[in-house]
């Protein structure tokens, strides 16, 4: 009988909700992304989709603008007396969605959690050495090295409230191993940003709600978020087109065109700060997938060139990704701070030259060997995969393709698994948006004990470059550091160090009835949506 | 009849771990979650000590060890990507899935055995062509196409009803409903269409074949002698000895609705535990998949041992002792 009542309420206060006259100023956007964000803890996971969604609710010392440039956020403003030091003039006025303000105490706090044992943000925590209050808005941070990045990386750190935390018993990163279950701050949220979460079902829902007292002026007039993860492209597509859903990302590329003739909604599409390349095994002595015994083809630069000289860009653009593609010859993307367009040209297509330095190289019916691709983590990329492979039979070169998953592909291919494949596909986003990001993961030798090259699995191992990554690190003055990245760039381009692709587009599908800004890291900013 | 259902316990528990062992031994194939658990910058010897901490450095059987004898506690760990403990991930979405089944179930019922009974008096009637190209339609179409299908046309070209999730639900205790409001019910017509469709067809096609095996007997033909009507015949003597087979097979058909609706769910992003174990698919989410499958493991392993019970009592000839009947 209980729980008849109950239903019955239920049901009245449904019907009541639903027939309550919408008012004007409320407007409810309704969105869909193909995945969920890992949960609500500002520190979990260190990944675009989380943190993206996360920064409508936290925010960091700093933030982007639609076009990526850096502006203050918590902070007002900083200066970097010497290349060690830091001193950051908090924002004042700021309050958490609870009412308690902002201060200092917050921000060494939100960096000492940042260091926690479940937090994916150690590396970020990890570039201050120390932290230190010289009055309740004013901090003064140490780094262990000079970082000309430091305000970029602190995009990312966002700020949690001290005393909400420790009342709520969530001092540390949420933890897989926490026997208890996870940290309080992964299923609620308590930050300084434009939205609030006020409904929280893992995979299936999350609702914001427009914070009323934030302290910034933004352009948005939505009050009301609702996001939904439909995992399916072809349902994602629908619910869109059918105004289930004000906006829908990631969409097909081959669905644009469905997309531009039905009426009420548009495909968004611009250029990705995502580099796509190739990579190739130059360390081993012998590959661990070719039929080549005894040698390591890639350690002969003529090979490389001759791989470089068969790959045609702009079929793949054509072909692969129906024009939306930016082929690249470097591997930053134009919005990557440090991008010199100059440098920007890619390798010529030319399969005679190849087939001529495959047979200078000692290859004049070529060679086989196995590719490593990923079939479910960039914008097609298992096609992009099998455009390369018939484009190297051209020149004598058997290729095997093995796509997988990403679970299964990164398994094999990553530092933890020795770095198992020959030949791979791979794209690269700089989380500071600056070419340093680069050079540390992808350019530096592989060194695990200086943590570089982490990401550099095949190898390419150049002493200049080495030093280089040092330099630019620590550079300050731009010009210089400009000329120091674009030496960088030069060798790697030279040495063929790596095949760069293409910057993928970002494939947004959006309603007529709103706009919104699209940025180049695929975070979707709710500061920006404004219904029309 | 106790020592009966002693032994189908017990041979229960041996189907539950040989599930478990299987399920078990196929994950080391779905790849590394690790590197879903984990940002791009992460250091190696953060993701090394994660590895080791996950235990999934240990020995196969240890590993397999350590889960069974938690799974038989009912403790499933905390999900590699939620954070959340898998008990309350799958608590909190098995309502989705039980309405979505049940709806399914009975649509399946309500619809095939009608259908049956006249295609199997009217054989030659244009609507039993109908219905018996629809059935063909309805076990060769893949679901997933089925579903993409409803929703282009009675979302995106009509407009009438909603292509994805659930609609507003009621929270009951802990259990979500979606009986309880117009947009809860519009939205589980289409994949509840879609999940039965299979089963509709299994039973239509089942009863019209029974149904014609019965209405050959004898004491049809007696019947008829004795002057019963067309009604009578069909109604109350054909169809009550069809349906015996029918429930046998609805029944056992309930646990495979329950475990189809992965792909319903996926299709229509019904927040289900399906949805919930392709998701944890592709994430390498261990705990949520190594649960999922339990669970479904117990539910046919319950139902089949309930069908073996009934059977008992429903079937004399099973009880050992003579009775009458046709069944």
């Amino acid at each position: 009988m209980k729980f008849y009542k109950k239903a019955m309420m239920a049901v009245a206060t449904t019907a009541v909700l639903m027939s309550a006259p919408v008012q004007a100023q409320e407007k409810t956007f309704k969105w869909a992304f193909q995945g969920d964000a890992q949960g609500l803890d500002p520190h979990g996971l260190n990944e675009t989709f989380t943190l993206g969604m996360l920064g409508n609710v936290y925010e960091g010392l700093t933030r982007y603008n639609g076009n990526l440039e850096l502006k203050p956020g918590l902070a007002e403003s900083w200066t970097n007396p010497d290349p060690n030091t830091w001193i950051v003039n908090l924002r004042k006025g700021v309050k958490f969605h609870n009412g308690n303000a902002f201060n200092a105490d917050d921000v060494i706090f939100s960096w000492q959690r940042a260091l926690s044992e479940g937090s994916d943000q150690k590396v970020r925590g990890a570039m201050i050495k120390n932290m230190e209050k010289v009055d309740d808005y004013t901090i003064k941070i140490t780094t262990p090295a000079p970082s000309p990045v430091l305000m970029q990386e602190m995009v990312f750190l966002y700020m949690m409230d001290k005393e909400w935390s420790t009342a709520n018993k969530t001092t540390k990163a949420a933890n897989v191993k926490d026997k208890n279950g996870a940290g309080y701050a992964n299923l609620n949220a308590n930050g300084t940003g434009p939205f609030k979460i006020v409904e929280r079902q893992p995979g299936v829902r999350t609702v914001f709600e427009r914070s009323k007292d934030y302290w910034g002026k933004i352009p948005t007039n939505v009050t009301r978020i609702e996001f939904t993860p439909i995992k399916e492209a072809a349902t994602r597509v629908a619910a869109l087109i059918s105004g289930q859903v004000d906006m829908v990302y990631p969409v097909p590329v081959q669905d644009w065109k469905r997309l531009e003739s039905a009426s009420g909604v548009r495909p968004l599409a611009g250029p990705e700060a995502r580099t796509i390349f190739l990579g190739m095994d130059q360390s081993r002595d012998e590959l661990l997938y070719s039929n080549v015994k005894g040698k390591n083809p890639f350690k002969d630069i003529r090979v490389r060139q001759a791989f470089a000289h068969a790959l045609n860009l702009e079929a793949i653009k054509e072909k692969v990704m129906r024009g939306a593609a930016t082929p690249s010859g470097l591997m930053v993307a134009p919005q990557i701070n440090g991008q010199n367009p100059k440098m920007n040209t890619p390798y010529a297509y030319d399969p005679a030259k190849s087939k001529a330095l495959l047979a200078a190289a000692g290859y004049p019916n070529g060679f086989s060997l196995t590719m490593d691709c990923p079939n479910n983590r960039y914008v097609n990329d298992e096609k992009i995969c099998q455009a390369v492979t018939s484009m190297l039979a051209k020149v004598g070169v058997k290729v095997d393709l093995l796509a997988q998953p990403k679970s299964k592909y990164f398994g094999k291919v990553l530092a933890q698994n020795n770095y198992d494949t020959s030949f791979y596909l791979l794209g690269w986003t700089p989380g500071s948006i600056d070419a340093h990001n680069v050079f540390q993961n992808l350019l530096s030798c592989q060194n695990k004990e200086k943590k570089m090259g982490l990401f550099n699995l095949g190898n390419f191992c150049n002493a200049r470059v080495d030093e280089i990554t040092g330099l630019i690190g620590a550079e300050t003055n731009p010009e210089k550091r400009q000329a120091l990245i674009d030496e960088g760039f030069k060798i790697v381009q030279d040495q063929v160090g790596y095949l760069p692709i293409h910057q993928q587009p970002l494939s947004w599908g959006v309603s007529d009835k709103v706009d919104v800004v699209q940025r180049a890291d695929n975070v979707f900013d709710y500061r920006t949506i404004i219904f029309k | 009849m106790f020592n009966f259902i002693v032994k189908r316990i017990i041979q229960s528990v041996f189907v539950m771990l040989a599930v478990a062992f299987i399920a078990f031994g196929m994950f080391r194939y779905v790849g590394d979650p690790v590197n879903n658990m984990v940002g791009q910058d992460t250091s190696l010897a953060d993701r090394e000590q994660l590895r080791k901490d996950l235990g999934l450095d240990d020995p196969f059987f240890v590993q397999f060890a350590r889960f069974a004898g938690k799974a038989a506690k009912g403790e499933f760990g905390l999900s590699y990507r939620h954070r959340l403990p898998v008990r309350d991930l799958i608590i909190e979405r098995l309502p989705a899935t039980l309405e979505l089944s049940f709806v399914s179930a009975v649509l399946a019922l309500v619809l095939g055995v009608p259908m049956g009974v006249y295609t199997a008096i009217r054989r030659k009637s244009l609507l039993t062509k109908g219905f018996m190209t629809m059935s063909l339609i309805g076990v060769s179409l893949p679901t997933f196409l089925i579903g993409i299908l409803l929703i282009l046309f009675f979302g995106v070209v009509l407009r009438w009803l909603p292509t994805f999730g659930r609609g507003e639900v009621v929270q009951l205790g802990w259990w979500s409903t979606g009986f309880l409001t117009i947009s809860g019910l519009k939205a589980l017509i289409l994949p509840s269409i879609t999940l039965a469709l299979f089963q509709m067809t299994l039973i239509m096609r089942l009863v019209r074949a029974e149904m014609l095996e019965v209405l050959r007997m004898d004491f049809i033909k007696f019947g008829r002698a004795r002057g019963l009507g067309n009604a009578s015949i069909f109604y109350r003597h054909a169809m009550k000895n069809t349906l015996i087979p029918v429930i046998t097979v609805t029944g056992l058909q309930l646990g495979s609705i329950i475990a189809f609706a992965i792909i319903t769910e996926s299709v229509f992003q019904w927040p289900g535990m399906g949805l919930l174990f392709i998701q944890a698919i592709s994430e390498a989410d261990l705990p949520i998949m190594a649960a999922y499958l339990v669970l479904i493991a117990l539910i046919f392993v319950v139902i089949n041992l309930v069908v073996d019970v009934l059977y008992v009592y429903v079937d004399p000839r099973l009880r050992g002792d003579s009775g009458g009947g046709h069944g």
